[in-house]
């Protein structure tokens, strides 16, 4: 091709006189081209591959997590184990601290054909029920106290050791003693789902429950609650302090040493490391302010700092980024600064600082680090009324699970990173939807 | 406008807030990150039994930042216990006293055992804590003199052990972990290989002949481990032929990945363990803020549960975990000590 294209002969046409060789090194810069598309297409394949990687390790290891192996039977809630002595009326307290897990337990027997003097065949009974059984029948009972002494299909969780079994995450064939589960138990297990009575349903407490020891009750819902109310006060705080900053700065604020002083300082916030947010947080918000540790109400307004700096500089560029003729435009006709810039400047640059505030609110929904050290990597168990009460956040609870020792949080932790990875995928889409909407184009 | 009417309500609203110290209706707990999953089950539990109280919070973040967390001084901003595999240090109490925390009660639950293990693929490895120095020691002893440590393969070790490449995963300086190996391991490896002979014959200063004795080899063949367990696993699960320090009851929740080693030809379990003829294992504890009992709803109520023989009983949640449950009289004693409200 570049034979072709050089060549003298075929460029003069001969109907006017030419300078000699227009052409020279044009085969050169025609292969420069195309070799820094080469180079560009080799960076993004390069990217699309990690990227590939990355959703594949998550997804393949996470996608079962949205599942839950779960037994239903029918469970005797017997009045004997619950309420001995028939004192419910007077004591209600009876109904609290009985002891449900047994209760779980004797029917799961039942339907194995265990017997009731079998005490290892009992436990290993016992090893294959969750340990939620405990809470979720003391509501049943205590919401509806007729139904002791009467016999219920019920469908609870199974332990978490079964669960992995059942997916297949624990290699059967190494010796019994060196796994959680027995054979005794997978063979049981391997009845059940049989009779179907023991399936994998759609795992709703994932999304519902707060943080738990045992990774089959174990769910998100605390960090979301946490991760949420952190967004909303980041979003109520910075986006006026911050929005309010740049139109001063940017409009109003005279060109001087000073207001140089202060962009350069903001450009560095922008660039420091978020830990450095969360020590200050320690030290204003929880020992000067005197707020409650691990409330996310602290760990808001640490984030808020950390995303201040982001949004102000998005919010300067896109107010730049208004031709100066429509502010002249608006001047010219009378109209005094401040409606220029409410009336005309800030709903052109709209697009813009809304972009900056959703890309500052996702980089604050997955950071960690300030939150280390205002005591909001923890565990949550609770889910918190109100911003005031202790939580924790999405990226949070998917750092704990990734060091639990158990089997059954391998899987959480990629369907955690799942859960997060789509909250910051809707964020992104809004944030291009809501550009498309308000752009405008002169 | 309408952003700036914004901005000065919020500003109003944090200008109200400010100063406002919050009366707190639960536990909060700070500390070693051994402990942590112990705590946990029964702060779940906790929660679970006495619904009248909510769940206390466990963060993690090591013995030592749960203590410093501890000792910042008595209130409802900080906390009410510290989670730690070490008992505390004189100069923690001395700083918890700077502080204002005058009271600190000591709580043992129970103890907990150090396993080696390699991956599950491998053949049985029997260890002793002579071998491990010899391996990973900074400096042994060759034909009478101190030599910067000159063995790659645990061959050349001991000629039982196989003939792979040296590589072992301890944890990292910051985990307590790392001084039961040094202490119940090196030290003793030290002594047995007679390296300390030669170290004392060469330092005066008991305390350097000590660290000289303990310290560990920095050529990359011993990797310190700065995470938790789940990275050790990784690296093992990377390397086959490496050689991880583990928590007693992560290696049991992993059993179906790893081998365990036997020390001085004792297999780690809850019962060697107990019976103390698995020589490396080390108690751990929580620290109690005297202070708080009576002002935290739930605190008392949650020690006590903590203590009780169904949580750290050899039958308990906990010893199903991995806890290596205290005798009979000695738990005894443990609640006695906290009923009687000893303080250090």
């Amino acid at each position: 091709m570049s034979q072709v294209s050089t060549s003298p002969s075929m460029t003069a046409l001969g109907v006017t006189a030419k300078p000699e060789r227009r052409d020279i090194g044009l085969g050169r810069r025609y292969a420069a081209e195309r070799r820094f598309r080469l180079y560009g297409m080799a960076a993004i394949a390069f990217g699309l591959l990690f990227l590939f990687l990355l959703l594949f390790s998550v997804v393949s290891k996470g996608y079962t997590a949205f599942q839950q192996t779960m037994i239903t039977i029918p469970v005797e809630f017997s009045a004997e184990i619950i309420d001995k002595d028939n004192e419910r009326a007077t004591n209600p307290q009876k109904l609290v601290s009985a002891n449900y897990p047994v209760v779980a337990r004797n029917a799961l027997a039942k339907v194995l054909g265990v017997g009731e003097d079998d005490r290892a065949g009992l436990r290993a009974v016992n090893g294959m029920i969750s340990d939620s059984v405990r809470v979720q029948f003391r509501n049943l009972v205590t919401t509806d106290p007729s139904i002791i002494g009467t016999t219920r299909t019920v469908t609870f969780l199974a332990h978490g050791d079964l669960d992995s079994a059942f997916k297949g995450q624990i290699d059967l064939a190494v010796p019994e003693n060196n796994r959680k589960v027995s054979d005794k138990q997978v063979g049981w297990m391997n009845t059940l789902a049989e009779s179907g009575a023991l399936a994998k349903h759609f795992n709703t407490g994932l999304f519902t429950n707060g943080a738990s020891s045992r990774p089959e009750a174990a769910g998100v819902g605390v960090a979301a609650i946490g991760s949420l109310y952190m967004m909303l006060i980041v979003l109520v705080l910075s986006l006026p302090i911050g929005v309010a900053a740049s139109i001063y700065l940017e409009e109003f604020a005279p060109k001087n040493r000073f207001t140089d002083l202060i962009e350069v300082n903001i450009n560095n916030l922008a660039a420091v490391p978020s830990i450095v947010y969360g020590l200050l947080g320690l030290a204003v918000f929880v020992n000067f302010a005197g707020f409650p540790r691990s409330a996310a109400l602290v760990g808001g307004l640490v984030l808020t700092l950390m995303t201040l700096p982001t949004i102000i500089i998005a919010t300067r560029a896109a107010l730049k980024a208004v031709p100066p003729s429509i502010r002249s435009a608006a001047l010219g006709l009378g109209a005094s600064k401040m409606q220029t810039v409410f009336h005309h400047v800030l709903p052109l640059a709209m697009p813009g600082i809304l972009t900056g505030t959703i890309i500052g609110l996702a980089h604050a929904l997955g950071e960690t680090a300030p939150l280390l050290l205002i005591g909001m990597v923890a565990f949550v168990a609770d889910v918190p009324a109100t911003p005031m009460d202790p939580a924790t956040a999405l990226p949070v609870q998917i750092y704990m699970w990734a060091n639990e020792a158990e089997r059954a949080f391998v899987e959480r932790t990629s369907g955690a990173i799942i859960v997060l990875l789509i909250f910051l995928i809707l964020m992104n889409v809004g944030a291009i939807l809501l550009r498309r909407r308000f752009e405008r184009r002169w | 406008m309408k952003s700036l009417k914004l901005t000065v309500a919020a500003l109003v609203a944090s200008a109200a807030f400010a100063g406002v110290a919050v009366a707190r209706d639960q536990v909060q707990i700070a500390g070693s990150s051994t402990v942590l999953p112990y705590a946990k089950i029964v702060a779940e539990t906790f929660g679970e039994t006495f619904p009248d109280f909510k769940t206390p919070i466990v963060e993690s973040g090591g013995s030592s930042g749960g203590l410093k967390e501890f000792c910042k001084g008595v209130g409802p901003n900080t906390i009410d216990i510290a989670n730690s595999s070490r008992p505390i240090k004189d100069s923690e109490v001395e700083a918890c006293k700077a502080a204002g925390v005058t009271e600190i009660q000591e709580v043992k639950i129970g103890y907990d055992g150090i396993v080696f293990a390699t991956d599950a693929g491998n053949a049985d490895l029997k260890l002793e804590p002579k071998d491990l120095y010899q391996a990973l020691a900074a400096e042994v002893v060759v034909d009478g003199k101190l030599v910067a440590n000159p063995y790659k393969k645990w061959s050349e070790v001991n000629k039982d052990l196989p003939d792979v490449e040296i590589a072992a995963y301890i944890p990292g300086e910051k985990h307590g972990t790392r001084e039961v190996f040094e202490e119940k391991i090196l030290a003793h490896g030290c002594k047995d290989s007679g390296a300390q002979d030669v170290i004392k014959a060469a330092v005066a200063d008991e305390k350097e002949q000590l660290s000289k004795c303990v310290a560990v080899r920095k050529d990359g063949l011993a990797v310190d481990i700065d995470g938790d367990y789940t990275e050790t696993l990784a690296r093992i699960a990377a390397n086959k032929s490496g050689i991880g320090v583990f928590g007693l009851s992560f290696y049991e929740n992993n059993a179906d990945k790893l081998k365990v080693a036997t020390v001085n030809g004792i297999v780690p379990s809850t019962e060697t363990i107990a019976s103390g003829e698995y020589p490396v294992s080390r108690p751990l504890f929580f620290y109690v803020k005297k202070a708080h009992l009576g002002v935290i709803p739930g605190l008392k109520e949650y020690v006590e549960f903590f203590t009780s023989d169904d949580m750290i009983g050899p039958d308990s949640p906990l010893a199903e975990y991995g806890l290596v449950a205290a005798p009979d009289a000695e738990r005894e004693e443990i609640r006695k000590t906290f009923a009687d409200g000893k303080i250090m």
